[in-house]
């Protein structure tokens, strides 16, 4: 009786004879399964941008955003957008008494440090009344004023995990922080708020800008007084907007026109992975199946001495099928690795992630994989007679 | 007393479309437990077709094989797996060792088709190894030996299972005569301790040394 880990060491071994093969036959594997893990971290890392964008945030808020509409370019939202600090403006002078607060909102991913501690933050850059936009609560400290947003000072304002991260548990009030070999005061220290929202470090958007030479604003968030009607505010902010810019480069949404919208985007990106899934994964099979057959026909006398030996077609043909599976597999962990690396290498600029059903996704298929294209290479293999195979003296 | 392995009235066709080769006419074939036989004839005379088909790797076209009073004829691919397993020790011209795989790995491999736990794997190498001499060679890799040590190699392999018979096709074939002497030699031990062998070969001299010979011309016993 051969048990299972047995047959598995036996691939191994049979793997090892033929190194620089079986990586190569791992290779279409290896790619497919990088690919299809990279694209979906970095769909996520960037499904993370947007939603940290607007999570948190209340359903009395409104927001301006470059135009993400059917037919525009997503990538118009990071670069090229017309959206200023004039149109914040604009709100105020036309819709000052219907809102209660109204600020720009600029998010660049920088890594902040301490002494040797770092930490990879959201920087959000906004006026002194974005505490109240952004519905923050105050743990040590004060948030930054109007001042500080006009003389641009190097101030910040942290959230939970930075403190918890840079800090430990003591107060930070006072003390400095780099981001980029620039240092900035701490000022204060957001209450834990939840999720994406506490890896934020906040400051004017006066500062953001000089500091950092961005000049494009994310978007512009409104909060309106608690008896507006929030569609009929969304209206009139749009119709004052209009006397600054088309109607074609911004779109004022609520949170949830956002995420809809997004859903649709990542929509289209997921049917896109799935083709590049399907592709890659069946070039790297049929790899699989190309070595595989080789193997068989030049293992003919292996085969034909297990079978005087006393192994059966099924032994065979389950050798052959688990050496494709540990090569697909292998291969798939491979990938998935390198999927890994490549989140860490885009770490600086996008919040990429893998999901568990991506990495759950990547080992079925690696699996499905080496049994659908293993199984003709093992049958033909276990059909091998003996003789013929002997008669190779 | 029946024989240990009987060949009854055993025909073998090789049909190739076009022509037909009669490989073996009506064989009859008694071995008793503990002989030492030796299977003689000119190349082509059908030694490898008979030793196949003794050995349950081949189905006679007609007649039929009975190993241990037990008639094989009918047994699924499975059971005369399992019975060339555990009752038959093949040793091939050619030696036909794993390659580039440890002498204790390739006299594993026929555990590895039988009943016999993992845990007692290497024991049993260890000692069908010492039997044949090359207990100091345990993890050197098939092909670091030479063409003697091979074929002692897979004499313990054949002996793993300690199986009713051994079949020896040409053992000697690919050796030279003073190592082919050492490898008859061994089957000569393994007789005396009683093991049942069947040596194929072309060599009238070799096969001198058997108690018993057989000899084929054109698939047919002559004497
Ligand atoms: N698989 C086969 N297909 C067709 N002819 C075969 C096959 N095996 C053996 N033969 C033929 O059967 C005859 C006996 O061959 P073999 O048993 O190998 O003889 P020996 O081992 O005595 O040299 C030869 O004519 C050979 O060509
Ligand atoms: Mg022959």
């Amino acid at each position: 009786m051969i048990y299972i880990p047995e047959t598995i060491k036996s691939a191994f071994s049979a793997l090892a004879l033929n190194k620089v093969r079986t990586f190569l036959t791992m290779l279409g594997v290896i790619i497919g399964v990088f690919s299809v893990v990279a694209l979906v971290a970095v769909v996520q890392g960037f499904q993370n941008y947007i939603t940290d964008q607007f999570s948190a945030l209340g359903s009395n808020l409104i927001l301006v955003t470059p135009k993400v509409g059917e037919g525009q370019d997503p990538s118009r939202s990071f670069m090229g957008n017309k959206l200023s600090l004039k149109n914040v403006d604009t709100i105020n002078l036309y819709l000052g008494d219907k809102v209660s607060a109204v600020t720009p909102s600029i998010r660049i991913a920088k890594t902040a440090e301490y002494k040797t501690k770092t930490y990879a933050s959201t920087v959000v850059g906004g006026n002194y009344q974005s505490y109240s936009v952004y519905g923050l609560e105050t743990e040590y400290g004060s948030y930054y004023t109007k001042f500080d947003d006009s003389k641009k000072a190097n101030v910040v304002f942290i959230s939970a995990d930075v403190k918890e991260e840079l800090f430990g548990e003591r107060n930070p009030v006072g003390e400095e922080i780099k981001i980029e070999n620039v240092s900035f005061e701490i000022l204060g220290v957001a209450k834990p708020k939840g999720g994406t929202f506490d890896d934020r470090i906040f400051m004017p958007d006066t500062t953001l800008k000089q500091a950092f030479n961005v000049d494009v604003l994310s978007s512009i968030a409104v909060k309106i007084k608690e008896n507006q009607d929030i569609d009929e505010l969304m209206h009139e902010i749009k119709l004052a907007l209009l006397k600054d810019i088309k109607a074609d480069d911004f779109s004022v949404v609520t949170q949830k026109d956002i995420l809809s919208s997004i859903d649709q985007i990542l929509g289209v990106l997921a049917s896109a992975l799935a083709a590049v899934a399907g592709i890659s994964l069946l070039v790297g099979g049929i790899g699989i199946m190309n070595i595989m057959l080789v193997s068989v026909t030049e293992r003919t006398q292996e085969i034909g001495l297990r079978k005087a030996l006393g192994a059966t077609s099924k032994n065979i043909g389950r050798q052959f099928l688990t050496e494709a599976i540990v090569i697909s597999v292998g291969g798939g962990m491979v990938g998935l690795f390198l999927g890994y690396l490549s989140t860490l290498a885009v770490k600086s600029f996008l919040r990429a992630t893998i999901p568990w059903w991506a990495i759950a996704l990547a080992m079925s298929f690696s699996i499905i994989v080496g049994v659908v294209f293993g199984t003709y290479p093992a049958l033909s293999a276990s059909k091998k007679d003996p003789i013929e195979a002997l008669r190779f003296e | 007393m029946t024989p240990v392995l009987q060949a009854q009235n055993v025909s073998k066709i090789y049909d190739m479309g076009t022509s037909k080769i009669e490989a073996l006419k009506g064989v009859n074939i008694g071995i008793n437990k503990g002989e030492f036989v030796a299977i003689v004839g000119k190349s082509g005379s059908g030694k490898s077709t008979l030793m196949h088909i003794l050995g349950l790797l081949d189905t006679p076209t007609e007649g039929e094989i009975i190993l241990n009073g037990v008639n094989t004829k009918g047994m699924s691919e499975k059971q005369l797996a399992a019975v060339r397993n555990s009752e038959i020790g093949f040793v091939f011209q050619t030696f036909n060792l794993l390659q580039r795989t440890t002498v204790l790995d390739n006299v594993i491999l026929p555990l590895k088709y039988s009943d016999v736990p993992s845990t007692e794997w290497v024991r049993k190498a260890k000692e069908m190894i010492e039997l044949v001499g090359l207990q100091d060679r345990l993890k050197n890799k098939s092909n670091e030996l030479s063409g003697g040590q091979k074929q002692r190699v897979a004499i313990a392999r054949a002996m793993i299972n300690d199986p009713s018979i051994i079949l020896a096709d040409e053992p000697t074939g690919n050796l030279d005569s003073k190592t082919g002497d050492e490898i008859v030699n061994n089957f000569l031990r393994l007789n005396s301790r009683g093991k049942t062998i069947i040596l194929v070969t072309h060599d009238n001299d070799l096969a001198q040394i058997a108690q018993r010979r057989i000899v084929l011309k054109d698939g047919s016993i002559v004497e």
